[in-house]
């Protein structure tokens, strides 16, 4: 069987060990086992990756529906293999993450986040359009049990809020699918869903006209993206969400699901309507801008930790959005890096919220207050988890933002101007909330817990341990990892106009000849 | 030995240090972790000096040690190497950062014996020595960036260091949040100069930006001219100048050695070092210089008329700084590249004395520092004292001690070079008195007249781990400026001991034309300037020491003025009022009103019709996500077989 349907699908196969463990007691330890094995089983991917071709890799292709032209397609290039990573990285750390808060149906809950797996992971592989759009939405249906099911007070308000959002703007990607697949069939003589097949389609531009089929069409997938991302001003399930979710699903949600918005952006939005990106693309530059600052200055009025975590994603993914559409390498590649980085240590933001939750059974800023002296150690891991948020140089979050904001000012000045005020909002929020909650003389929950133990336990230390080498990792020798996605981002930029992949695989030496070939005439 | 291994012993020593430490954290023997953290430093300035002999035996135009590491960021033709290089320039920084710092690891271990987290201080003052050599070696903007925003963290964690008081937390807050101002400065100058050059490199810089400059001058608008303003800015944060300067008395609130270390002798002046290092970036960007030295002048000005009014002798201390190192902006500003080092050394050793003679004394006091209840402390603390006044007699400028001869230097420029004016000479002297007056003020509150002592406190000389490193800088402080005296001075000295530094220097550094060069001018200049600082200090000694009702008169006689600068021009209140707290209510206001009721609104007017259209459908609505998602796979299916049909 080919590996990616392994990557693809192991999380399904251990859902269905979960479900059928005889003893509710084993299903943790069990889980995590699984969990850590699919980690590793993913890293073969990164060690037989090919990090010179910027084609589709480990391609397995079998048609499904023959007659339309849909196959179960997957392929791995240099955008979505980190992506892949990041989810496989994040499933035992969920896991652990929900080690002593999920106390309700953790059969059910073990299995959720096992079928969200597969559904991330297949949606990062899917190279067609219908496969990825099925994987998408169902991508909603985990989640929203996990929201529904495990969450706060509010929870159904907040998993309906979160999957109606989602679902009207799938409804245009839907159409949209459609409509390419029919232009397919004209162009090509067969109608087809193949991703491959979309970039070879001849798109009808009109410059300045909204009403054009690129433009339409580009939009139709933008919306379903922006939402997911989210961008301003399409935020505000997030916080809802994000305040009502446990905390195993507010790690999903901001560490992997988020990416799924912008890795559609640079999949479909950049290479299919490449004209439609050029003329149109500042909106997204313009609201990624917005998306920082604003997203930023209403972190920092924020009463509740979660909130405040949750809008300074916003803020973080503006940065994502707005080197999307820088169309540089820079931007590009700080744009994927970001998406990493904000995943690792948004992620982290989240579960270090959730450990102090379990024991004080608040998430309200002002009641804190000089934890630092009752819970050292955690005070240091969540020092790192900001510094690495506030893009302080050596940790991950510093490379990202610089390359996004180097990128996004060779383009165009005034943004990267305004942007930068997130560096310095950033600082304010995350250090405002350190200083109320870690400074200070001890505040009104810390002197109710006295003489009990607020510091972390050794699973906990163990959960974020390896949050914090990669925090370092991604920061000492960025070079590690973005050596895998240049190639592929090579590519889209010199092929910005007539992007195709190529499938590498028996012809593999022909197809980096060729490939380099047109590098040159370019 | 190996270059590239020294390089990283010199800079991997100290993360040793703070890593040994670091992991424990909570162990309370201050002794050990005080003896590890400073080893690690001092074998830092062994490789130092190492580096330095290497120099030297080096031919003059090739001065230059350069290692690279690896290749940090790489991206599409940016290239940001973990590249580092040893020059004229930043042999003296590592000299001053390790060997300074070494005496100031040193003195904490007797400062911090009381303290209950010795091992997370001597943690912090080790990473931040890290940071700091990341600085000064980095061979590209990038790496200097990085140490530039590790010392910003470090500084915050040390002010902060005694974070359960409220206002300690606060300042470290603010140091770094006006730190990450500048640095956003500092962020956008590389890209103008990235832009520009393509490349971050100093040495290519500094030789791109001389070619660019022989083809003419260059306008506001030319990428060169805003990269050295935002760079400016940068150091502005980092270097606490005028309108960034607040945070550094604030800054305060951390221990005194961090304030001795950070605060004065070393991560403050990285702004001036950052600009002497791109000496000829800046050169090609005259306009800019003159804002620069406009900037410096007035900071050095007006931190001074604060200086003179502080009770706390902390503080006094700490507008010192700010104002001396508005000095050596005014340096760099008018041109006078060399002298600006010049002064950044001499200052270290001076300052960094003063605040661990202040540290001894507040140590002794049982932690007290208003100089209100201090007096004839010379009895008790003859060795601090003694090392205190050699600080004194080299910050006022007597001649023959080493701030004398950098800060004329300075002056000599300003009024001499083609970028300098008269008018800031005038700026310059003045601040000159007025810093010979507070100064003066300090010595006689705190160590001469009558003792003011509360009952119950009993001063005592400070262990000899304290007065070791004091009598090691009180010496620099005098000797530390004869490597620089100037050619008009040494040509009346017996010998005509030659300008060391200034020849060391010359072939790394761009120098300003000089206007005037005649030595009646500079002899005179030195007079009147020298007449001033002493005019000002006897006042000063007469009204604290003979007629001790002089002051009192003064802030009555001027009551409202005495009144706006005790209370530092009012610019805490003014940035408060008119940037923070408006900010702060406009975030609640898009919050509140465009946030949770303009678009969250909005998407259930969108619901709502979603609703509408579904009470038509409404027996499938009944709420269950089991059903609705069935019903999406339908959808899915339904709309696939569609396509077949169709």
């Amino acid at each position: 069987m080919n590996l990616l349907s392994v990557i693809t699908f192991l999380p399904i196969l251990f859902a269905l060990v979960v479900w059928f463990l005889p003893n509710e007691k084993h299903v943790r330890p069990v889980s995590l086992g699984l969990s850590i094995v699919h980690f590793f089983v993913s890293i073969v991917l990164l060690v037989k990756f090919d990090i010179s071709s910027a084609g589709l890799q480990f391609v397995e292709q079998t048609p499904w529906v023959q007659s339309a032209g849909i196959s179960y397609f997957l392929g791995v290039d240099g955008i979505s293999i980190w992506l892949v990573i990041l989810t496989t990285f994040l499933t035992p750390i969920t896991i652990l993450g929900g080690w002593t808060s999920i106390q309700k149906k953790t059969r059910g809950f073990h299995v959720s986040i096992f079928v969200l797996a597969t559904t991330m992971i297949g949606t990062f592989l899917a190279m067609d359009a219908i496969l990825f759009y099925v994987f998408f939405e169902a991508s909603l249906i985990p989640m929203y049990f996990i929201i529904g099911i495990w969450g706060g007070k509010n929870k159904i308000y907040a998993a309906t809020k979160f999957f109606i959002y989602t679902m009207l703007g799938s409804v245009f990607m839907l159409l949209s699918i459609i409509t390419l697949m029919v232009l397919a069939e004209g162009q090509l003589g067969q109608m087809s869903s193949s991703l491959l097949d979309f970039y070879k389609l001849d798109l009808n531009f009109l410059p300045g006209q909204f009403l054009s089929t690129q433009t339409l069409l580009f939009f139709g997938f933008a919306l379903a993206f922006a939402i997911k991302v989210p961008l301003f001003p399409f935020h505000t399930w997030l916080p809802d969400a994000h305040v009502q979710a446990p905390t195993p699903g507010s790690v999903i949600l901001a560490g992997v699901m988020l990416k799924m918005g912008t890795y559609g952006l640079l999949r479909f939005c950049l290479p299919l309507f490449p004209e439609a990106t050029a003329e149109w693309g500042w909106i997204f530059l313009a609201l990624g801008v917005v998306g920082i600052i604003y997203g930023a200055l209403v972190a920092m009025v924020q009463p509740d930790m979660k909130k405040l975590v949750a809008y300074s994603s916003v803020s973080h993914m503006g940065y994502v959005v707005m080197g999307l559409f820088t169309l540089n390498a820079h931007g590009l590649t700080g744009s994927i890096f970001q998406m990493l980085s904000h995943g690792i240590s948004t992620g982290a933001l989240f579960l270090l919220v959730g450990m102090i939750y379990e024991r004080t059974h608040s998430r309200e800023i002002k009641e804190y207050g000089g934890l630092a002296v009752v819970a050292p150690i955690f005070s240091i891991f969540f020092i790192i988890v900001t510094l690495s948020s506030i893009a302080v140089p050596m940790t991950n979050g510093f490379v990202g933002e610089y390359l996004i904001l180097m990128g996004t000012f060779m383009v165009n000045k005034a943004y990267a101007i305004l942007a930068v005020t997130g560096v310095v909002l950033g600082a304010c929020y995350m250090l405002w909330m350190v200083k109320k909650v870690f400074f200070g003389p001890p505040g009104k929950l810390i002197k109710d817990f006295q003489g009990k133990n607020l510091d972390l336990n050794k699973t906990e230390v163990m959960t974020l341990l390896p949050v914090v080498v990669l925090i370092f990792w991604m920061g000492l020798f960025p070079g590690h990892f973005i050596k895998y996605t240049k190639a592929s981002v090579d590519h889209m930029i010199n092929a910005k106009q007539g992007y195709y992949l190529k499938i590498e695989g028996r012809q593999k030496k022909v197809a980096t000849i060729k490939y380099k070939s047109t590098r040159v005439t370019r | 030995m190996n270059d590239s291994f020294l390089f990283a012993v010199l800079l991997l020593a100290p993360i040793f240090g703070f890593l040994f430490n670091g992991l424990r954290f909570k162990n309370k023997n201050y002794k050990l972790a005080g003896a590890v953290a400073s080893v690690a430093i001092g074998v830092s300035f062994i490789c130092s000096v190492v580096l330095v002999i290497k120099l030297v035996a080096m031919p003059e135009a090739s001065r230059a040690i350069h290692v690279h590491f690896y290749n940090w960021i790489e991206v599409a033709g940016f290239n940001a190497n973990a590249a580092f290089v040893v020059d004229q320039i930043s042999a003296i920084m590592i000299l001053v950062i390790t060997g300074v710092g070494l005496l100031i690891h040193i003195f904490s271990i007797g400062y911090m014996s009381h303290d209950d987290r010795p091992s997370k201080y001597f943690a912090y003052l080790n990473l931040f020595i890290f940071n700091m050599l990341l600085l000064v070696l980095g061979d590209n903007l990038l790496i200097m960036f990085v140490g530039w925003e590790g010392v910003g963290l470090c500084s915050y964690l040390l002010i902060g260091f005694w974070f359960t008081d409220q206002e300690k937390a606060a300042a470290g807050m603010k140091a770094f949040i006006v730190n990450r101002i500048g640095d956003a400065g500092f962020l956008l100058g590389i890209f103008f100069l990235y832009v520009q050059f393509s490349t971050i490199e100093f040495s290519s810089l500094n030789t791109l930006a001389t070619d660019l400059a022989a083809s003419g001058p260059l306008g506001w608008s030319h990428p060169l001219v805003l990269a050295c303003i935002c760079l400016f800015v940068g150091a502005c944060g980092k270097s606490a100048q005028i309108p960034l300067y607040v945070w550094l008395p604030d800054a305060m609130a951390g221990p005194t050695p961090v304030s001795a270390l950070i605060h004065a002798a070393t991560m403050v002046t990285a702004g001036v070092y950052m600009i002497v290092r791109l000496s000829f970036v800046y050169m090609a960007a005259p306009q800019v210089m003159t804002i620069i030295a406009v900037v410096g002048g007035l900071t050095a000005f007006f931190a001074a008329t604060i200086g003179m009014t502080q009770w706390d002798i902390k503080k006094i201390l700490a507008y010192s700084t700010v104002s001396q190192l508005g000095y050596m902006f005014l340096g760099v500003g008018v041109g006078a590249f060399m002298p600006a080092m010049f002064h950044l050394m001499t200052h270290a050793f001076f300052k960094a004395l003063m605040f661990l003679g202040s540290g001894s004394v507040i140590h002794a006091m049982g932690e007290e520092q208003d100089i209100r209840k201090m007096g004839a402390l010379k009895k008790a603390m003859p060795i601090t004292s003694a090392t205190f006044t050699l600080g004194w007699l080299a910050i006022i400028g007597v001649p023959g001690f080493s701030g004398f001869f950098s800060k004329d230097e300075i002056l000599w420029f300003t009024y001499a070079s083609t970028q300098g004016s008269k008018w800031l000479w005038v700026v310059g002297v003045l601040g000159a008195g007025m810093t010979a007056f507070y100064m003066t003020r300090l010595m006689c509150l705190v160590f001469w007249g009558k003792s003011r002592v509360p009952e119950g406190t009993h001063p005592h000389e400070s262990p000899a781990s304290m007065t070791f490193p004091l009598i090691v800088l009180g010496v620099l402080s005098v000797v530390g400026g004869w490597i620089g005296i100037p050619h008009v001075i040494s040509a009346i000295l017996p010998g005509h001991p030659p300008n060391i530094l200034g020849h060391w220097l010359e072939p790394a550094l761009a120098t300003a034309n000089l206007i005037t060069t005649s030595a009646v001018v500079e002899w005179s200049l030195m007079g009147i300037s020298v007449s001033v600082v002493a005019i000002s200090g006897y006042f000063a000694y007469t009204a604290y020491i003979v007629k001790t009702d002089i002051p009192e008169k003064c802030v009555k006689a001027f009551p409202r003025l005495h009144g706006l600068v005790l209370n530092k021009y009012l610019i805490d209140e003014l940035y408060f009022g008119r940037i923070i707290n408006p900010l702060i209510d406009i975030s609640k206001g898009l919050w509140v009103y465009v946030d949770v009721n303009f678009v969250d609104k909005l998407t259930y007017i969108a619901s709502d019709f979603v609703k509408s259209i579904g009470r038509l459908f409404g027996s499938l609505q009944n709420g269950n996500l089991q059903q609705y998602a069935m019903y999406i796979a339908i959808g899915v299916v339904v709309m696939l077989s569609f396509i077949l049909m169709g």
